[in-house]
């Protein structure tokens, strides 16, 4: 070792010294520092299995949101972290880990699930538990009498909402339509949407077919769906099953018959199987990049976005990452901390502008009440750049009409 | 419901066995031959996958892709079966079940961390996109290219284990590999072979199914517990079972999503359960057969 570095010597005297102060700090009261305490929001999302590539997403826009906030010195002073947890898209892993992210770690809060099954088992756990739950999940059950608390909301569309307005924009009067359905919740519900939708309108349905949960193959359905000859395909699946199903179905020739139109259509997905597969489809979403030309909100979430994960733009699932856990956050801010009743009370109360325009959740039942998109995916010659996925064919700005109404959900009114 | 449906319903069950007795037949010859139940094999079929779709987009045509990626994945199964698979023959079924276990969550999470966790777009190959008018109804070019190359790859593999005398090395090694050592054949690098040529047959899967679903890292596991279904029923180790019950899974499903489309994918399961019931050894099975 050269000379003119010098190393510290370690004196008994200090090494004592030392050791009793850190002691001392770790056998501080609890107390002393819990004005200080971190908040900290548990946030279970599939990581692994077919709804991944949607999960990591929203866990990037989570942080982004955490970040965000703590960069302004946090609330309160207190800083943010996230808890994230793996669900493995599995009710039974979810509130397992629910419930020890609320026993162990003490959570705060809890905002997350993608599946709509996964969510239900979460909001079990949160509403027993009495922890408030944001959850970012399409449903129609979660804010019914029933299955609703007042811990319980809900931040991302639900069926009703995305089948109505995508059937508006793509149904007619006495058109026909064929659905193919996942045979769990997510479908079920999406089924009845477009079924109400369809009526409301006019058109018939000609025959629906309920296809396996995470099916790799579709084929052995296309036969039979084209023998209906309907007008319309309505495809009621997520993730990578949205993927496989519009790729078989084109490769049978589906389009040269029918429109393909599905509740939401998902970024990811479109990515997945590339423009000439997904040309034409159709589909709801809550946010779309492209946003950011109309609305101030949005340019400001892509940038910040941007800023943080290397220019890559943010997805329709990944925005409910940041909505979710950002007017959760905003809610604290308001109610001045965690207490779960003053939040409570914040967040029926506010109103958030953080992805695409005003959003608030409606008193009876916590539902968001937002604007809806439909999408078209662009062809592949139309495309500006490898971003430009979708051309946008309505914003429907958010109201009560466009939800069920409270009586209807089986709230007191 | 008439019968042009029920028609193209079971040329869509056939195109689906296809893929699934192409993927099964890798899996029993390797059972049948070396012992070795290979559950690393549904990841294999992934990785065959993705070598298809980069060498075809290396090469620039999917043609290449098909050819080379189950050549390129074989010699790497050819590895495996000389750095891994080797030094347990002999032990009991389940290290080298175990060993193929753990070598299947390697190769997932090497996928995952190269390529991500995202599907890719693998596309259809120019000349096989869109449908062909059989009178009766349209199907899919490329579902059809995939049934006449199976049965191509079928009629090549029977002939040249019936009929070379590579075959009837391969063949009697099965049978008894002390008294083919005795007779001076070097009966490791039969097995070796063997073994790169079920991996092969998992990777030309792979690039098989590539353009009619989306690739991504997960896409073995539900392949993998087909193969397994298939080989089942036919009988492990048997060549001949892995054909017919890789149709005969095929069919099935097709059928009952005619009529019961839920029901789809509970089928194999329980046409597997039926098939050892009455044939606990598999449809062409040999009673007693401990490889």
């Amino acid at each position: 070792m050269p000379n003119s570095v010098s190393t510290p010597k370690v004196t008994r005297r200090t090494a004592l010294a030392g050791l009793s102060a850190g002691a001392a700090l770790l056998a501080m009261p609890r107390i002393g520092r819990a004005a200080d305490e971190t908040i900290r929001i548990g946030f279970p999302t599939p990581l692994t299995g077919p709804f991944a590539a949607e999960a990591r997403d929203q866990v990037k826009c989570a942080e982004l949101a955490v970040k965000l906030v703590n960069d302004k010195g946090g609330i309160g002073g207190r800083k943010v972290e996230l808890l994230v947890r793996d669900d493995k898209l599995n009710a039974g892993e979810a509130a397992t880990r629910t419930l020890e992210l609320i026993e162990k770690d003490k959570v705060h809060a809890v905002v997350g699930a993608l599946s709509s099954a996964v969510q239900l088992a979460v909001n079990e756990v949160t509403r027993a538990r009495g922890v408030i739950y944001v959850s970012i999940s399409q449903s129609d059950t979660i804010n019914e009498a029933k299955d609703f608390s007042k811990f319980t909301f809900h931040e991302a569309l639900n069926p009703h909402m995305t089948t109505a307005a995508v059937a508006r924009q793509t149904l007619k009067k006495g058109m026909k339509v064929a659905h193919l359905v996942a045979d769990y919740a997510y479908g079920h519900e999406m089924l009845r949407g477009f079924k109400r939708a369809q009526a409301a309108i006019g058109a018939d349905s000609v025959g629906e077919i309920l296809h396996p949960f995470g099916a790799a193959d579709y084929s052995t359905f296309m036969p039979r769906l084209m023998s209906m000859r309907p007008d319309v395909l309505c495809i009621s699946n997520f993730g990578r099953d949205q993927a496989n199903a519009i790729k078989q179905a084109v490769d049978f020739g589906v389009k040269q018959q029918m429109k393909i139109v599905v509740p939401v259509i998902l970024h990811n997905q479109r990515l997945a199987v590339g423009p000439d597969v997904f040309e034409g489809v159709v589909g709801g979403a809550n946010y779309y990049w492209g946003l950011e030309a109309q609305s101030k909100s949005a340019a400001s979430f892509n940038a910040a976005f941007k800023a943080a994960n290397g220019g890559a733009i943010p997805t329709d699932y990944g925005a409910y990452g940041y909505s979710g856990v950002g007017s959760l956050l905003a809610a604290m801010q308001a109610a001045g901390g965690t207490d779960t009743d003053k939040v409570v009370d914040a967040l029926e109360k506010l109103q958030y502008d953080l992805t695409k325009g005003p959003q608030h959740y409606r008193k009876c039942d916590h539902q968001s009440v937002q604007s809806v998109l439909v999408l078209e995916s662009k062809k592949k010659s139309a495309m500006a750049n490898e971003n430009d996925l979708f051309a946008v064919l309505a914003n429907e700005a958010g109201s009560d009409d466009m939800l069920r109404s409270c009586s209807e959900l089986g709230h007191a009114t | 419901m008439d019968l042009s449906l029920i028609i193209m319903q079971l040329l869509s069950g056939i195109a689906l066995g296809s893929v699934l007795v192409i993927t099964a037949l890798g899996l029993t010859i390797v059972f049948g031959m070396l012992g070795v139940v290979n559950f690393a094999h549904g990841a294999l079929f992934m990785i065959g996958a993705y070598a298809g779709l980069y060498l075809a987009s290396l090469t620039g045509s999917f043609w290449w892709g098909l050819l080379l990626a189950p050549i390129f994945i074989g010699v790497f199964g050819m590895l495996i079966e000389f750095v891994l698979i080797r030094r347990l023959y002999g032990r009991s079924i389940d290290d080298p079940l175990l060993l193929t276990f753990g070598l299947s969550y390697i190769l997932v999470e090497g996928v995952r961390i190269v390529f991500g966790s995202d599907g890719i777009p693998f596309p259809t190959p120019q000349q096989l996109i869109g449908v062909l008018d059989l009178g009766i109804g349209f199907f899919p070019r490329y579902r059809l290219f995939v049934i006449v190359l199976v049965a191509v790859v079928l009629l090549a593999l029977y002939l040249a284990l019936e009929k070379t005398r590579i075959g009837l090395i391969v063949r009697a090694g099965a049978r008894d590999p002390v008294m083919m050592q005795v007779l001076g054949v070097d009966i490791g690098r039969v097995w070796l072979a063997i073994f790169g040529l079920g991996v092969g047959l998992a990777a030309l899967g792979g690039v098989l199914a590539g353009p009619m679903r989306s690739v991504n890292p997960e896409m073995g596991s539900l392949v993998l517990a087909e193969a397994f279904v298939v080989t089942v029923i036919g009988g492990l180790g048997s060549i001949v079972g892995a054909v017919v019950a890789g149709l005969m899974v095929g069919i099935s499903i097709s059928l009952v999503a005619l009529f019961a489309p839920e029901m789809a994918t509970i089928v194999m399961f329980a046409l597997m359960a039926v098939v050892l019931l009455i044939r606990p050894q598999g449809l062409f099975g040999v009673r007693g057969r401990t490889a």
